[in-house]
């Protein structure tokens, strides 16, 4: 049963470079996006009431730029809108 | 100076073979796509910028006939020409040697450059082997070139350096930019233990030019100096292959899941699955 599963170490090695890659072409580290984070909460707050528990901040490599292809990092943020009712509470 | 073929204007292209990782086949490459095109009638110069750390003339089994070398032309001590060796086996097909004993630092990129424009007009093509790493002499072998061969092999290692070397060149404008899987072996990918080529093009997004089978052909003829390509054996074959589509002829990938070559399935008999 274990055999079956055990991911493959093609994926393994897949989902690291993965990962790697996406450091290695953007040149950001985990301090820096907390700081981004931390800052992006700051002006949005300023403006709409945003859930600062549940927002996603990444950088992906879907960019699309003409030119450049699938190799432009993107960053990417999921930031939920809390409506005004349930932050009253 | 003066031309190797007299009355003949060219209009060259000048391909760097890179890596960023050493060890992954850069050598073994130019070798093999220098000599395929030169069977094919092309009239090729290869030139090694590896300075210190020759290579590509053991490759082609032409160690013994150097005499200049590629500094002694910068530095003046000889003609260009001079410095050419002329591979006896294929008409048509010329060595830059390397220096063994000078540094990197020992050749600029705006030589380098000076070196190529004098070559270009009078090769159809120059295949620069560029040396392993980021610093010098990589600056030096892509300065010359127009487009660029980016070898990896299917590991996570000299993937993530192949994708560093992309960014480098796209960084300094190279419009086209094709990647050779090396050492391929399709049995690992089939169990789920080696990156497929397509794997490897996802990861890259570069488009694939060539894979090379994990041959021990190419053990054989580095040890003989003699390149494979053209012969009846994998490795040959696709090189043969990545020759025709440098081209521009559009062949179908061997070494891939669903098809594999004649010779692939023959070795593959004596080879363990």
């Amino acid at each position: 049963m274990r055999l079956f599963r055990r991911k493959s170490s093609c994926q393994v090695a897949k989902d690291r470079l993965k990962i790697l890659l996406i450091s290695d072409r953007v040149n950001c580290s985990p301090e820096m996006m907390e700081q981004i984070k931390a800052d992006l909460t700051k002006v949005i707050s300023k403006y709409i009431c945003i859930d600062t528990e549940h927002m996603e901040i990444q950088i992906q490599t879907k960019g699309n730029l003409p030119g450049k292809g699938g190799r432009t990092p993107v960053l990417y943020a999921n930031i939920p809108i809390l409506d005004q009712v349930a932050s009253a509470k | 100076m003066e031309n190797v073929f007299p009355g003949e204007q060219k209009l060259s292209e000048v391909i760097v073979v890179t890596s960023g990782k050493g060890g992954v086949g850069k050598t073994t490459t130019s070798a093999n796509i220098g000599t395929g095109l030169a069977r094919l009638g092309k009239k090729v110069c290869m030139i090694d910028t590896d300075i210190g750390l020759r290579n590509l003339d053991v490759v082609m089994g032409l160690e013994n006939r150097i005499v200049y070398n590629l500094v002694d032309v910068v530095e003046g001590n000889c003609r260009i020409k001079q410095a050419l060796i002329r591979d006896r086996r294929h008409p048509g097909l010329y060595l830059l040697p390397s220096a063994q004993t000078k540094d990197k630092s020992a050749v600029s990129p705006e030589q380098m450059i000076k070196v190529v424009q004098h070559l270009k007009e009078q090769f159809d093509y120059i295949i620069l082997d560029c040396p392993a790493g980021i610093e010098q002499g990589f600056q030096n072998a892509i300065a010359g070139a127009d487009r660029a061969l980016v070898v990896t092999t299917p590991e996570v290692s000299a993937i993530r350096d192949a994708d560093r070397i992309i960014g480098l060149l796209e960084a300094r404008g190279f419009s086209r930019i094709d990647l050779i899987i090396n050492r391929m072996r399709i049995d690992m990918v089939r169990r789920g233990d080696m990156m497929s080529a397509q794997d490897v093009v996802d990861i890259l997004s570069v488009p694939l030019i060539g894979i090379i089978p994990d041959d021990e052909g190419v053990v054989v003829s580095t040890n003989q100096g003699e390149p494979l390509v053209g012969s009846l054996t994998p490795a040959g074959e696709a090189y043969s292959n990545v020759v025709d589509r440098i081209l521009g002829a559009e062949v179908p990938f061997l070494c891939t899941e669903r098809g594999m070559s004649f010779w692939m399935k023959i070795s593959g008999i004596f080879h363990k699955a």
